[in-house]
């Protein structure tokens, strides 16, 4: 075994250095009845070599984008990763680095989620970023969390143009947290400001998606004002890819912006690892989960980074923490600190404005029936295409083009819709040929 | 060093788009950005530089011994890099059809069984993000199984010992329980009478890490279940320091019901600077129908998404977990096969090795073998010479190594809570000894050594009152406010590090 280094030479000074005889000796407490009396029933252990190709046996039976033209998105994207991302993530000292509790060994890490921090900061317009949640829909239930416990009230609003994902999540952890969820239906899909306004009354939070699960734009300044109407936080759940065309929510009015950062310098890699983002209003610094980076100086008064504020933290309040985390996604945040780094102000708003563009181009090229023909959409829209939505996606990738998410699958009289969705990846060409497909 | 902000030239940029030709976006004027996000600006080969720099000031596994105590920090075979890259994974849509994504579902049932070998448990939920997010779908499961018996209103307790980490008891308030501690014995067992008087009708469960955060196994499991499953209670195993036991003993052998392994420490996914992780839970039959939904299941030579499962507790992170999370600890476990057991046992060696070591030097707690970590003190050195943990920590930097957890656990003052992992040479191992004997001398010698330490790294020792005092949290521009200079408000505070 290559992982492991020592020599029965090795095994048998040490043995002798602790003064036992074998090293079944060393695990003299564990009750006899209790050790397993035969070998783990695993498959035998394989070369390097084989590993490699058995993974590649089983990576092969996916049907990845490269394989296949996609046009799926509903919450995870195809956006390009730039070639930056793959060498800084590759570097060994941030990716064998652990939490950064000792910070004088860990400055480089430090200052990364610092500057990671900042940067959340500006696209959403808020105060305080912490250092990444597990995922888009996990920051949801920490935002619930939050505006439980600064409004005192147990009811939660969740547009139902929220993605579904998020709205799932956001029930499981609902009952521990002693929450009741109510949701607002879509009006036409968007979510109609008065249904807020009604739902929002003693309500903790309403969430709301902009651009929405159906791509569709929100009416998010009014949404926001409704819930603040009521007293209640608004939060808005939001693409970070569409942050350089479309309004922050800090600017809005929302008291906390969350999001899934996957689309931000993350592959697709089938659902995860990615990271969530969540970022508030300086109100809630002390209500914040997970780790948060603070800038200090050492002892000859230069500047330096530590984890701060951590008596709200598990390992210091324990029962009265404000969140268990202890895992960030610091990597997978790093990616996005890169990617949105590579891209630069400019650069994001010229993406926000491709994807906006060939989806646009898009709607025109297929002449599908709109779902919701009223909205403006960001880089998703839906279509209706005439017969049973999985259909569609069959015969479709019968010709090598998946054409997109069948709405069905999450909300009732949608059966013949498809969200479509195109990043900056698809070409005029390549909508050509979903047309084509489509059509036939 | 400079933020990437202060590096920023207005007009730099590095990342171009195609031109499509296509017209303008119009986006309503109501909901159009007004000011553009201060992102960095720079051509491409300062962003390098720039984190280039930031990793030539981080310290990982690759650079040096990590002896971060409950953390395993053990070496991450580069192989599982290569493999997590691989288009068929890394490209693949979450949603993509069943039939498009029958390898990475293959992998996930695999991953399962084998998980469910390792613990001697039934099923198993890939979904839990991380080890507290496995903690805490643990409880949501105990929560489902007794609601479902009629005894949601009475099990209202959860049961943690006074060494667990601190996630247990957050997690326990988070699902809806209320906490109560146990004690621990003079062994580092758990404290049977106390106990027996705590357990009752009203108990949901226990949730334990054995061997617990001391590095020590709990001689009594056998009766602590009994004890549990007598009132029809639940044990819940905090996989934390599996790495311990693997093919030497099982969880569901011992008596738990539910597991929760953290695939960032046994089973080596890489750390990452704090995350990702992956904390799946195993569980015994009687509550595989809770698990969160979907469940991975095998038709034959299919794999599928069962999303059909009524009493499931639902969704706890997004699609079906992560992912890339499981392709590198399948290829890390397909590398070792049975012999897993090899790696648990090397663990538990080195640990041994290095606690027969040092352990005249600092204070012992618990005078017993010890498991894959132990857990010395340092209150000889303050009692000594006024020197504490968080001195002999920053004094380990300037030998090149990575302190231990220190402060943990919280009734063992001055606690050194050392890991060395199975990967470790026994070079390192007495290298770091070494130090470890150095540093105590010092503390005889020249105390002030180690209370100023560290002298060899690229800042002194950081001001952590002062972070939280002034709770600057994110870069403020022509507005941000200049610290250099100022006093000290305090230092740094002597809390739990690691773990």
């Amino acid at each position: 075994m290559g992982y492991l280094s020592l020599t029965d030479s090795d095994q048998e000074a040490m043995l002798a250095e602790i003064g036992v005889s074998s090293i079944d000796e060393l695990f003299q407490d564990i009750p006899e009845a209790l050790r397993l009396d035969r070998e783990l029933d695993l498959e035998p252990a394989l070369s390097e070599q084989q590993l490699v190709a058995h993974l590649e046996a089983l990576a092969g039976r996916n049907v990845h984008t490269g394989r296949e033209l996609s046009f799926l998105g509903a919450g995870i994207y195809d956006h390009y990763v730039p070639a930056i991302v793959d060498a800084i993530l590759a570097r060994g000292e941030f990716l064998t680095a652990y939490t950064p509790y000792q910070p004088e060994m860990s400055q480089g890490v430090l200052q990364a989620i610092f500057e990671y921090q900042t940067v959340i900061c500006e696209l959403t317009g808020m105060d305080v970023s912490n250092a990444s949640g597990y995922d888009g829909t996990t920051v949801a239930a920490d935002a619930c969390y939050v505006a439980k416990h600064t409004t005192g009230r147990t009811k939660v609003v969740l547009a139902e143009a929220l993605n579904p994902q998020v709205r799932q999540v956001v029930k499981t952890y609902a009952p521990g947290f002693g929450l009741e969820v109510v949701e607002i239906p879509h009006t036409d899909g968007i979510t109609d400001p008065d249904d807020v306004r009604k739902a929002a009354e003693g309500a903790a939070c309403v969430i709301f998606q902009q651009p929405n699960f159906f791509g569709c734009l929100e009416p998010a300044p009014e949404l926001a004002a409704a819930a603040n109407e009521a007293e209640a936080l608004a939060v808005a759940h939001v693409d970070p890819v569409s942050l350089g065309v479309l309004e922050a929510p800090g600017r809005y009015g929302c008291a906390i912006a969350i999001g899934e950062g996957q689309g931000a310098g993350n592959y697709q890699s089938y659902g995860g690892p990615h990271y969530g983002f969540i970022a508030t209003r300086s109100d809630f610094i002390r209500r914040m989960p997970g780790r948060i980076v603070g800038e200090t100086t050492d002892t000859a008064g230069e500047r330096g980074y530590v984890l701060t504020l951590q008596t709200r933290e598990q390992h210091i309040r324990r029962e009265k923490a404000t969140s268990n985390i202890t895992t960030n996604q610091t990597l997978l945040a790093l990616a996005g600190l890169a990617h949105l780094s590579w891209l630069g102000p400019q650069g994001l708003r010229e993406l926000g404005e491709t994807c906006m563009s060939l989806a646009a181009h898009a709607k025109d090229r297929l002449g599908l029936p709109l779902v919701f023909p009223e909205r403006t959409t960001f880089k998703e829209f839906a279509v209706r295409v005439g017969r049973p939505a999985e259909e569609a996606i069959r015969a479709a990738r019968g010709h090598g083009v998946h054409p997109g998410y069948a709405l069905k699958r999450d909300y009732s009289g949608m059966e013949d819709a498809l969200l479509v969705c195109v990043t900056e990846k698809r070409s005029p060409a390549d909508i050509d040929r979903l047309a084509q497909v489509l059509a036939a | 060093m400079k933020l990437i902000f202060e590096k920023s030239q207005q007009g730099r940029r590095a990342g171009t788009l195609p031109n499509y030709d296509l017209s303008p976006a119009e986006v309503p004027e109501e909901l159009r950005r007004r000011e553009a996000p201060r992102l960095p600006e720079l051509a491409e080969p300062e962003i390098v530089r720039h984190f280039t720099a930031l990793a030539d000031r981080t310290f990982g596994v690759d650079t040096g011994f990590y002896p971060l105590g409950s953390c395993t920090m053990k070496h991450n075979p580069r192989v599982n890099e290569r493999v997590v890259a691989l288009p068929g994974f890394r490209d693949l849509h979450p949603l993509q059809e069943e039939d498009g994504a029958q390898g990475a579902l293959e992998l996930m049932w695999r991953l399962q069984e084998i998980l469910a070998e390792v613990c001697g448990l039934h099923a198993v939920s890939l979904q839990p993000a991380a080890g507290s997010q496995g903690e805490l779908t643990g409880l949501m499961l105990m929560r489902a199984y007794f609601a479902d018996r009629g005894e949601g209103e009475q099990r209202k307790v959860v049961i943690t010992a006074d060494t667990a980490h601190g996630t247990n008891p957050a997690s326990v308030t988070m699902a809806g329980f209320q906490l109560q501690k146990v004690e621990t014995d003079s062994r580092g067992n758990l404290d049977l009478d106390d106990l027996r008087a705590k357990v009752n009708a009203e108990t949901a469960g226990l949730m334990l890490t054995n061997p617990s955060t001391l590095g020590l196994f709990d001689e009594h499991i056998e009766e602590v279940a009994e004890i549990f499953h007598g009132v029809g209670a639940l044990l819940y195993y905090d996989g934390a320091n599996l790495n311990a036991v693997c093919g030497i003993s099982r969880p569901g052998d011992m008596g738990f019901d539910i597991v929760h392994i953290n695939l960032h420490k046994t089973f080596s996914q890489p750390h990452g600077g704090g995350g990702p992780g992956g904390g799946p839970v195993a569980v015994r039959d009687i509550l595989e129908p809770f698990l969160p939904a979907p469940a991975v299941v095998r038709d034959v030579d299919e794999f599928r998404l069962d999303y059909n499962r009524p009493k499931s507790i639902g969704k706890v992170r997004g699609y079906t977990g992560p992912f890339g999370v499981f392709v590198r600890s399948y290829a890390f476990i397909r590398a070792y096969g049975p012999e897993l057991r090899r790696m648990s046992e090397v663990a538990v060696l080195n640990a041994n090795y290095m606690l027969g070591r040092l352990k005249g030097t600092y204070d012992l707690p618990f005078e017993r073998l010890c498991m894959h970590e132990f857990v010395l003190s340092a209150r000889n050195l303050k009692r000594d010479h006024g020197v504490n943990a968080l001195d002999v920590a920053k004094r380990l930097m300037d030998y090149g190594f990575h302190p231990p957890t220190i402060y943990f656990p919280l009734i063992v003052p001055e606690a050194l809570m050392i890991e060395p992992t199975e990967t470790e040479p026994k070079e390192t191992l007495d290298a770091f000894c070494d130090a470890m004997e150095k540093i105590a001398k010092e503390a005889a010698s020249d105390p002030e050594i180690l209370k100023e330490a560290p002298h060899r790294r690229p800042v002194r020792r950081l001001d952590e009152v002062k972070a939280a005092k002034r709770a600057i949290v994110k870069y403020g521009f022509d507005e941000h406010p200049n610290l250099r200079g100022e006093p000290s408000e305090g230092g740094a505070v002597e809390v739990q590090k690691g773990a």
